[in-house]
């Protein structure tokens, strides 16, 4: 992803002087204002007391309210259900469009769509999800009708654990297609002859080469896939209205007012999301630079 | 060829993959377009739609985030293009810093980017240490989120943040496949000034990286409800929202309007740039 040009070093670039650097000075108070100030301020915060001195004591209490750290469990646990399912399902998609046979034309047509749905979140899908899956949703009244199958006497609930995943699976997995099309386009043909003619089996060419070679940029998708859902607010909060307490919701109780009566808690909290997230994008970053190795 | 052996060429679990992303894909989309036309007891029709465009809140919210997205989409392009632009030519060591902060809008979700904004901005900024000197204050800049224009310039803020990575990506693309240095040269040894070397050459030059860019920023601008709804900004997003709290099928209208944009947003996208896929999240 960071990767200077060669083109950059190998011109004879001119003397780098400080004066050059004042070009960049927009972009960087850009930065100082509307990004590093906020999260200055809600980590300062997150380590300040009452009375306005260093304390531990609010991160300590992260992990001991038993509430907040039930919410960043639900939100860990609802974020790695699905990377993991959109992951899987979001690699076969790319697999039937690429090396899977299917005709070119659907493989346009997926990205597109891939494109649109890793796009349509918050509000409007929580709607949609509604109109499909609520209790007088399309999908349900279907499978009521036709096939007889009341899916809520079977206590199915849009409004919980399972519902929410399925709704996040919407732009979940596309984005997964996103990621994985093209990494499974770097899969070259010859490895495939080459296991053939050594007599290996698909499964085995599968199993041996493909997948050891694609691991990282499926690991590193499903990281990505983590902190997509880890960081989703608008989508849970239109669904379930609040009442599954993942730990942006929390925030966002938060920040409508303090309803942790204490200001200084609902930082760390943040700062705690925040963490998280550099932690999913540096993992992402370093199984990005490993699968360069051999794809691309 | 007859239509067995056609069929049979067709790889089977490649197409119950397909077919199963395909339902899974138009579903809520079919439910949500059907639902948004029973508004009328058995007469399927538009009456939803006629009845959620009409409402002249509709118009105002909706007008209001379009006018976000193409303040953001400005400043965003007069802010990043330069940047880039200049790090390519005189200041490639520092990529790397710039590329970085681009990054930081995957670390810091919408939610907690309001969080701190609010924190910052909702208190006056003041000549800092003055009061300590003196026992007076000055203000220099009531808070932002106090009046209209400080909280309009702290959303575009945040809208520019929230399409940094997609932005910086699209130009610093574009400005890749273009020779900017050699134009720059050609331009500067015409007797160009900066302003129009980047005016009437950089930019005309990348306009496809900044149109996919600016579609992109739009698309996640227009139904944008975080940031519009804690800093309490009249958008279309907080509107849906509440609109779905009282309403039943001028909400289905509405999300299958937004899909509809959407949609065309990344159609075309997909056209100008010819299949070059654009990575993207929700949040």
């Amino acid at each position: 992803m960071t990767q200077i040009t060669p083109s950059a070093s190998k011109m004879p670039t001119p003397r780098s002087n400080l004066k050059n650097w004042i070009g960049v000075i927009p972009f960087f108070l850009f930065a100082l204002l509307f990004i590093f100030l906020p999260s200055l301020r809600l980590f300062v915060g997150g380590f300040t007391n009452a009375d306005g001195q260093f304390t531990f004591e609010n991160v300590i209490e992260l992990f001991t309210q038993k509430y907040i750290l039930d919410s960043y469990l639900l939100s860990i646990r609802i974020s790695a259900v699905t990377a993991l399912g959109g992951g899987i399902f979001g690699f076969l998609l790319a697999y039937s469009v690429t090396v899977g046979g299917l005709p070119k034309p659907l493989r346009s047509a997926l990205v597109t769509f891939s494109g649109v749905a890793s796009n349509f979140a918050g509000v409007p899908l929580a709607f949609a999800f509604v109109a499909t899956l609520g209790r007088t949703g399309f999908v349900t009244a279907v499978l009521k009708d036709v096939f007889g199958y009341n899916i809520y006497d079977a206590g199915f609930n849009l409004y919980s654990f399972l519902g929410l995943s399925l709704t996040y699976m919407y732009f979940q997995f596309p984005l997964m297609v996103l990621i994985m099309a093209p990494a499974l386009d770097g899969l070259k043909r010859e490895w495939r002859e080459a296991a053939e003619n050594l007599g290996a089996n698909s499964m085995q060419y599968w199993l041996r080469i493909a997948l050891p070679v694609l691991l990282p940029s499926i690991l590193g998708a499903m990281i990505l896939l983590f902190g997509n859902a880890f960081g989703a607010y608008a989508t849970a909060y239109a669904l379930t209205g609040g009442r599954l307490p993942i730990i942006t919701i929390q925030i966002g109780a938060q920040v409508r007012g303090d309803v942790l009566h204490n200001p200084n808690l609902g930082n760390a909290m943040a700062m705690g999301m925040v963490f998280i997230m550099a932690i999913t994008l540096a993992g992402y970053s370093w199984l990005q630079g490993k699968s360069e190795r051999w794809l691309r | 060829m007859n239509m067995t052996a056609r069929l049979r060429k067709i790889p089977f679990w490649s197409s119950v993959w397909f077919i199963l992303g395909l339902l899974y894909f138009v579903m809520p989309l079919l439910a949500t377009f059907e639902f948004s036309l029973g508004m009328e007891r058995d007469v399927i029709g538009f009456k939803a739609y006629e009845s959620a465009f009409a409402d002249p809140e509709f118009l105002e919210t909706f007008g209001y985030s379009v006018f976000l997205a193409t303040m953001t989409i400005m400043v965003s392009i007069i802010l990043i293009v330069p940047t880039a632009y200049w790090i390519r030519l005189r200041l490639p060591e520092a990529r790397r810093i710039v590329e970085f902060i681009t990054l930081l809008p995957f670390v810091i979700p919408a939610i907690i980017l309001v969080f701190g904004l609010i924190r910052v901005y909702s208190s006056p900024l003041e000549v800092p240490f003055l009061d300590r000197l003196l026992d007076t204050k000055i203000v220099l800049v009531q808070p932002l989120t106090n009046f209209k224009f400080g909280t309009n310039v702290l959303i575009i803020g945040g809208y520019m943040v929230l399409g940094l990575p997609y932005m910086y990506r699209s130009v610093d693309t574009g400005m890749r496949t273009v020779d900017v240095r050699t134009l720059t040269e050609a331009a500067q040894s015409l007797g160009a000034s900066w302003s129009t070397i980047i005016v009437r050459v950089i930019l005309p030059n990348i306009r496809t990286a900044l149109l996919s860019g600016a579609l992109l920023t739009f698309a996640i601008v227009v139904g944008e409800v975080v940031l519009a709804s804690f800093l309490g900004v009249p958008a279309f997003g907080p509107y849906l929202f509440l609109l779905g709290q009282h309403r039943a099928y001028e909400p289905a209208a509405l999300t299958f309007t937004t899909f509809l944009l959407t949609w065309a947003a990344m159609g075309i996208i997909q056209l100008i740039t010819g299949g070059q896929e654009q990575v993207s999240g929700a949040h």
